[in-house]
């Protein structure tokens, strides 16, 4: 193993650890529920922020696939009794398959032409999830959902969830990671460099934008499939496009490209609107002014803040 | 009421937010060709030309002709702001970033208009009173008239603005290539600033003119201005004739789906256009040689 691959893996490792003695020190169900929240985002968030990071592409549709996810094991686990874990994978095979049709027509095009088509995208779904009310109840939800099993024993406490979406969460930054370091991840950097040099040094750049985005949506469906079980009821209002900025924002402020400003960014994010509840008044005053400022003078976020900090020491993976 | 009756009420109505839709898509165009960034905001410019518009009339008590040019002045006043509070003085040039700022911008916006003018709808009156007037089979209340008027007029006073004054002409030097603009002795800067301020006057325009049709809220420009994006992509992103035509066909599309097949996915015509366009004339109708391929 390389140096800087054993420091990601030192760093994991830790991370891991903090994580397994947490929920010693928080009994509290609320607090343990936004930690639960924040593993999922952290899964979605990482996912697309290979898209954003290695690609240089938007996508405004990633809450679609997120509620994709979420109301496909939903509706076949609770109105067609269909297995949790295996509808979960179909899940993510039917939203590889959509982002891949997405994907193929605007990715070979020059400029952001994925942020407008998966803003349109995530429209659609959400005009579709309300109007379906045959399939998914509607405005006012689908609910019924079953909680995932393992070994037998239901996850079906704040508590049992935990260990699963953070375990989920930390597998896919460690995927995630492979992934920057494999092939199609160096030939995804050269693309993000210079999207001509690399075309000219044999790197298939149309292949494996696409590719990136369709793991990005399958991280997604994951994180929305867990989301269904975990709360056994879905509103279409969760996976609407102010989510997919949301989750966005998430990747900027936390760190473009970087797989630590993913934890980051959803981490710090996530609980956010809710300590702005305090002021309940001012609430979206100063979500939009703390998100401007940090964009503003932040634009490389948290972590590439931190790393210019101490510049001398090079990137941590 | 035969149905071409009704497809001549429903061109009608399809024009009236059609115009609307250009309007916005106007405004995406001018501050994409200025700094290629899209502009999430430009919704929001519509609800604060509907609002500041109560805020003199019915607030303030002021008549209407006075109310229209200080709320579309005052939208002006916070397009610019936006621009040099902002925009300027952010610390990345990326495209990407400047656009998450806009994002962030309007969220703050929809906050602050929230906290000022409450959630609650309010009702704007018509900008006159006058009955309506029949026409080639269909009704026009004098608030479609004051829609199509406007529109045709902010278009003239445009094409004169780019064509016939020192500073327009600066502008569209900008677009076409700021830096040989800058060495032409143009405030690049500046013309960005107008962008923005000339976007937010167009907004205003949008806000002013719907909201007595639809309702007024704070919020009520997230659609609308979802619906004018979708629009500049149908014209050709970042052409003016293009956002024009992209709007018309848009609102006469979803007018004539909603009244002629379902109303159920009315809100829906408009994004499933967007994408089609995008995977068979990523251009636009009118888009010039931007599709070029990677």
């Amino acid at each position: 193993m390389t140096r800087p691959g054993r420091t990601f893996a030192a760093v994991l490792a830790a991370l891991a650890l903090a994580l397994a003695l947490l929920p010693l020190l928080v009994r509290n169900p609320y607090y343990l529920n936004v930690l639960n929240v924040v593993a999922l985002n952290v899964l979605v968030v990482t996912g697309l922020n290979l898209l954003i990071g290695y690609a240089g592409q938007i996508s405004l549709g990633h809450a679609a696939f997120f509620g994709l996810g979420a109301y496909i094991s939903g509706i076949l686990t609770a109105t067609y009794g269909w297995p949790p874990w295996p509808t979960m994978l179909l899940a993510a095979c039917l939203v590889a398959l959509i982002a891949a049709m997405i994907g193929v027509p605007t990715l070979k095009l020059q400029g952001n032409y994925l942020v407008m088509a998966t803003l349109g995208f995530n429209l659609i779904v959400s005009v579709l999830l309300v109007q379906l009310d045959d399939f998914t109840g509607g405005p006012s939800g689908l609910s019924g959902i079953p909680p995932l099993t393992l070994f037998g024993a239901a996850l079906n406490n704040d508590l049992s969830f935990y260990w699963l979406a953070w375990g989920l969460a930390l597998l896919g930054l460690l995927l995630a990671r492979n992934l920057v370091h494999s092939r199609v991840g160096r030939g995804l950097r050269a693309l993000h460099e210079s999207p001509l040099a690399a075309a000219a040094s044999g790197v298939p750049i149309e292949a494996y934008k696409v590719k990136v985005f369709v793991v990005s949506a399958v991280y997604a469906s994951v994180a929305g499939s867990l989301y269904a079980h975990y709360y056994g009821i879905i509103t279409p209002k969760t996976f609407d496009i102010f989510k997919s900025v949301e989750l966005v924002t998430m990747c900027i402020v936390g760190g473009m490209g970087s797989l630590w400003g993913s934890l980051f960014g959803a981490s710090l994010l996530t609980p956010l609107p809710q300590l702005l509840e305090v002021v309940e008044e001012y609430k979206d005053i100063l979500f939009g002014g703390i998100l401007l400022v940090l964009l503003i003078f932040l634009p490389q976020g948290l972590v590439g803040w931190l790393e210019g900090r101490r510049s001398s020491s090079g990137r941590a993976f | 009421m035969t149905i071409w009756d009704q497809v001549a009420q429903y061109t009608v109505s399809g024009l009236t937010t059609g115009a609307i839709y250009a309007l916005v898509a106007l405004g995406f165009c001018l501050i994409y060709n200025a700094t290629h960034v899209v502009n999430f905001a430009q919704g929001d410019f519509l609800s604060l030309g509907g609002l500041m518009m109560y805020t003199f009339l019915v607030g303030a008590g002021l008549p209407a002709p006075l109310s229209f040019p200080l709320a579309v002045l005052a939208v002006a006043l916070a397009g610019g702001l936006l621009e040099r509070l902002c925009i300027r003085p952010a610390k990345s040039r990326q495209v990407m970033v400047l656009i998450f700022i806009t994002i962030a911008a309007s969220i703050l916006m929809r906050g602050a208009f929230k906290h000022l003018w409450g959630k609650e709808p309010l009702a704007l009156p018509p900008l006159s009173p006058e009955a309506p007037l029949r026409l080639l089979g269909a009704t026009f209340t004098p608030q479609n008239l004051w829609v199509l008027g406007m529109t045709i007029a902010a278009i003239f006073l445009l094409v004169w603005f780019f064509n016939r004054t020192l500073t327009g002409k600066a502008m569209r030097a900008t677009a076409l290539n700021p830096r040989a603009a800058s060495l032409m002795g143009v405030d690049v800067h500046r013309m960005t600033l107008y962008s923005f301020a000339l976007a937010g006057a167009l907004g205003a325009l949008a806000g002013v003119l719907i909201t007595p049709i639809t309702a007024l809220s704070y919020d009520v420009g997230v659609i609308m201005g979802l619906k004018g994006f979708a629009a500049a992509v149908l014209g050709g992103y970042g052409s003016f004739p293009g956002a024009i035509l992209g709007g018309l066909v848009l609102g006469l599309l979803e007018s004539l789906t909603a009244g002629l097949i379902s109303s159920v996915y009315k809100d829906a015509v408009a994004f499933v256009v967007l994408l089609l366009v995008l995977f068979v004339r990523p251009g636009g109708l009118l888009g010039l040689a931007r599709q070029e391929r990677a």
